[in-house]
């Protein structure tokens, strides 16, 4: 049986100005490979320019890839037209990261998380109604809260109608972009619980974009690693962070300021600044920042490897390293 | 991305912008009102018929009769002003109008599709806007022949892109807005994205811009027939007013001020109008 | 030990349509030279309005009432003049956003020089020594040439670097940072933490880190002063205050990050929200949602404490050796 959502070497563009005969392009996504299975939650962490979020939209069939595959239940999704397409829509649900910019201002919450009922035709109007209160009693909302426009309500409320939103049409597969990194501590730790929960009893897919690990370690058990439109690492959650092996995840979890002032300062921080995707450096794009850079690095790209169980990365340098014997 | 998040509780609603607001817009609605009654009612409310000629009292000053005095036709002025404020206004109301039901989708597919369908509805609206108001409005009158439907029909065209600007620009910004995303992801086309979404959101600054420029139409309807090339006599209309008052200046000066201060109201009507749904016109009103 | 800073029984409060939002609740609060002091709390909590009534900037409706006290002056009893004399000279600030702090139609190096000249006598050409080499210190490559270019010729990173080179242009005394680093990747970020630090220790600039990032604060401050809606809740040594946090709130704050605890288990969530700050509770702003709360709390507990075992405002505090009495 194949995985619910498959990608395959997936590229996209867009275009950013320059002449006709030297077009310029942002280089969003450089050739990624990914799959989700049913009812697992994927990890998808990167930095600016890492092309995590377009990716996002590629699969949500918002961007219409330059070259590669989205491939939702074995089918392409860029060739679906009609009631394909139609039933891709139900099936496939985002949620995004604004709570303030993802939900239209001048309509009721209740009508926000109706429209996708209403957009596939599901059941009656009374029996859309009813499913609105539903989910909003699913996602820890008052029920009498439909009626409110969303700037009567908090970030955190915000957030969960947003949810609801995406659970309407019962998704298999739901894309969530940042979607806490916008929200409060105390806040974040309601809404991951909700999310968790949610993927537990609804046997949901997901696929967790975020920029914060340690977010994405308390939702998802697999994750992927991107810089600059490619896949560094990908793997075990808990593996990757406690031993990351891609000199970018090294730097990455060094970076993250952990709450434990034992841990200090304690590595010299990556050097450098992220590179422009309209001009991604040639080979392997972190050579120019990375401390274990070879003169190979920069004429090839380099594929993902296997350096563990079910542990990829994308670093001949290191995969080397790994598979020669070590003396200890 | 600078987001912090704010705190979880609803924002708290900010008043004094929202009672500036009221008083602009209260005060230019009602103004408006009473001239729209006065220009509606004209047949009845005219204490006179505003082109019957009377020989003895050319020029008359204002009098118990005709309260605002006499044209060199002996025509009461008051009278005339209220017809002719009806024939501006409506020139004005209805130009603007057209222009803007036409401006709207141009400017939302504009700006919703980007790339060529941009391309070619904003090079066409481009060059129109280019060209001097008046020479616009002249060169069409030159094929056309002069007449208050032309005019009209002049200014619609000349206001056409400014307009359709105004709603491409605001529809950009919205359409970048994750909720038009999501309204797709939830299984939206196109058009249904459009018009329940984008276009109820970015209306507001076209609605602004209309009610200002239904102020300028009023100018620029004056200024044509003050040319004899809107409305054509004898309909009364204030620039046509304003014309004919210009001869007689030192002997009748009310034959000039009286139009002048109608056209002024008026305008003045619409920019109070304008300026308060600008004030008003926030959906979110939260001061954070 | 001196005091760079001073805040005594600080207050301010906004008019609002529901009535005035008492935002800062008569916080008293020291920084002492050289070190780097943490404020934390989340979005709300008036940490960022505290920073701004301490430069005077805040809009003319606000009350401010208090005491901020910068060396021997007293910052609330001057006038504008006089505290745009003090701004950017001797107390600087540093905000969120790199790229709205940054004028888009100057270039970056007049920035820098900019405040240099507002509060020192040199020539152009002098100050815009001063500025490259201000711009090197921060960590500009090619800082002559990159003196000229605009700021959105500039990634984040480099944008905030201009920031704080402005900011540490005439060797302020006290730096007051507000959300720094919140806008920028983690890489990024974990540069400008450094940089920051190794600033601070190089010109001996107290530093007021403004964050609601509790990890930021493990990784480079000295102490740490935790916010609740407009309250000062606790104060102590970082190693204190994350090995043994005495108020509720940063108790449960801790327990709320990820990665605190054991992975995808369930995060220990605070029951309730934030109070409406224009009607908040009376006493402890917290004790509506504190487990430990009982009627006492409608009396607002004072900051008691000690250096070593760090202040609390609390009449139930936790890992505390000694019980603390109302005084």
């Amino acid at each position: 049986m194949s995985a619910l959502l498959e990608v395959h070497g997936l590229v996209k563009r867009f275009p950013a100005g320059g002449p006709v005969w030297r077009r310029r392009y942002v280089h969003a996504v450089r050739g990624v490979d990914l799959s989700i299975g049913r009812g697992r939650t994927l990890g998808l962490v990167g930095e600016s320019g890492s092309g995590k979020t377009t990716l996002g939209r590629c699969i949500l069939g918002l961007h219409r890839p330059d070259d590669g595959r989205v491939l939702f239940d074995g089918q392409d999704v860029a060739g679906m037209r009609g009631d394909r397409l139609a039933e891709f829509r139900r099936r496939v649900q985002p949620v995004f990261q604004d709570p303030y910019g993802s939900l239209d201002p001048r309509w009721t919450v209740g009508r926000s998380v109706q429209e996708s009922l209403d957009a596939h035709r599901i059941g009656s109007a009374q029996d859309r109604l009813q499913r609105v209160r539903e989910l909003f009693a699913t996602v820890g909302l008052d029920p009498a809260l439909t009626d409110r426009r969303p700037r009567t309500l908090s970030g955190g409320q915000r957030q969960r109608v947003g949810i609801a939103a995406a659970l309407a049409s019962e998704p298999e597969l739901i894309v969530a972009d940042e979607p806490v990194s916008a929200l409060d501590v105390s806040v974040q730790a309601q809404i991951i619980n909700l999310l968790q929960r949610l993927g537990r009893e609804l046997g949901l897919a997901v696929l967790f974009i975020s920029h914060d690990l340690g977010v994405v370690e308390q939702v998802s058990a697999e994750v992927a690693v991107m810089y600059l439109g490619r896949v560094v690492e990908t793997g075990p959650t808990t593996a990757i962070l406690r031993t990351p092996e891609h000199p970018y995840t090294r730097a990455l979890v060094d970076a993250i300021p952990h709450p434990e002032p034992s841990r200090r300062l304690r590595h010299l921080p990556l050097a450098g600044e992220i590179p422009t995707p309209v001009e991604p450096p040639s080979g392997c794009a972190f050579h120019p920042r990375c401390p274990l850079a070879e003169p190979g690095c920069r004429l090839e790209v380099p594929e993902l490897g296997p350096v563990g169980d079910h542990h990829l990365i994308a670093c001949p340098v290191v995969a080397r390293a790994t598979t020669r014997p070590t003396t200890t | 991305m600078s987001v912090t998040g704010l705190p979880d509780v609803a924002p708290v609603a900010v008043r004094p912008p929202a009672r500036r607001a009221r008083r602009s817009l209260t005060t230019g609605l009602m103004l408006l009102g009473v001239l729209v009654l006065l220009a509606l009612l004209a047949p009845l409310i005219a204490p006179h018929d505003p082109d019957t000629v009377d020989p003895n009292r050319v020029l008359g000053s204002p009098d118990g009769s005709y309260w605002l005095g006499a044209d060199d036709f002996g025509r009461d002025v008051l009278s005339r002003t209220i017809f002719a404020l009806r024939v501006s206004l409506l020139v004005a109301v209805s130009s603007v109008v057209v222009a803007t039901v036409i401006a709207v989708p141009l400017g939302l597919v504009a700006g919703y599709f980007g790339g060529w369908v941009d391309t070619v509805v904003s090079r066409p609206l481009d060059m129109i806007l280019v060209l001097p108001a008046l020479l616009l409005a002249l060169s069409l009158i030159t094929i056309l022949g002069p007449g208050s439907t032309v005019a009209a029909l002049a200014i619609a065209v000349i206001y056409l892109p400014i307009l359709a600007r105004v709603m491409r620009a605001s529809t950009l910004v919205t359409s970048r807005q994750d909720f038009v995303l999501a309204a797709r992801a939830r299984g939206a086309g196109h058009l249904a994205t459009m018009v329940r979404h984008v276009l109820p959101n970015s209306v507001g600054p076209v609605a602004v811009q209309a009610s200002v420029l239904t102020g300028f139409a009023l100018q620029l309807e004056a200024a044509l027939s003050f040319l004899g090339l809107g409305v054509q006599p004898p309909t009364p209309s204030l620039g046509g007013m304003l014309a004919e008052g210009r001869d007689v200046l030192g002997l009748a000066p009310w034959l000039e001020i009286v139009p002048g201060v109608a056209i002024a109201l008026a305008v003045l009507s619409f920019l109070l109008i304008g300026d308060g749904l600008r004030r008003s016109l926030d959906p979110e009103g939260v001061a954070s | 030990m001196t005091s760079a800073l001073i805040l005594e029984d600080l207050r301010v409060s906004f008019p609002s349509a529901q009535g005035p939002v008492s935002a800062v609740d008569g916080v008293c609060l020291e920084l002492r030279a050289g070190e780097v002091l943490g404020l934390v709390g989340e979005s709300g909590c008036g940490k960022s309005t505290l920073a701004n009534a301490a430069m005077g900037l805040l809009p003319e409706s606000t009350e401010v009432s208090g005491t901020v006290r910068l060396g021997d002056r007293e910052l609330t009893a001057l006038d504008e003049r006089s505290l745009r004399r003090i701004r950017g000279d001797e107390i600087a600030m540093v905000f969120q956003d790199p790229s709205t702090s940054l004028d888009p139609v100057w270039t970056v190096g007049d920035q820098v020089a900019e405040s240099i000249r507002a509060h020192r006598d040199v020539s152009r050409r002098e100050a815009k020594d001063i500025a490259v080499r201000l711009m090197q210190e921060v960590g500009i490559p090619s800082a002559e040439q990159r003196y000229a270019d605009p700021p959105h010729r500039l990634s984040g990173g480099m944008q905030q670097r201009i920031v704080i080179a402005a900011a540490l242009a005439n060797d302020p005394v006290v730096l007051l940072a507000d959300e720094p680093t919140t806008a920028l990747d983690v890489t990024i970020q974990a540069q400008i933490l450094r940089l920051l630090d190794d600033l601070r220790r190089r010109r001996g600039t107290a530093v007021l880190l403004i964050t609601h990032d509790l990890g930021v604060v493990a990784q480079v401050c000295d102490r740490v002063a935790v916010m609740y809606a407009g309250q000062l809740v606790e104060v102590a040594t970082t190693e204190h205050l994350f090995t043994s946090p005495a108020h509720p709130y940063t108790e449960a704050l801790l327990r709320a990050i990820p990665g605190a605890g054991e992975p995808r288990s369930e995060l220990a969530v605070i029951p309730g929200q934030v109070p409406d700050l224009a009607a908040p509770p009376t006493g402890c702003r917290f004790a509506p949602r504190c487990p430990f709360g009982t009627d006492v709390c409608a009396t607002r507990p004072a900051l008691v404490g000690d250096d070593e075992q760090g202040a609390v405002a609390c009449w139930h505090p936790r890992n505390r050796r000694t019980e603390v009495t109302a005084s």
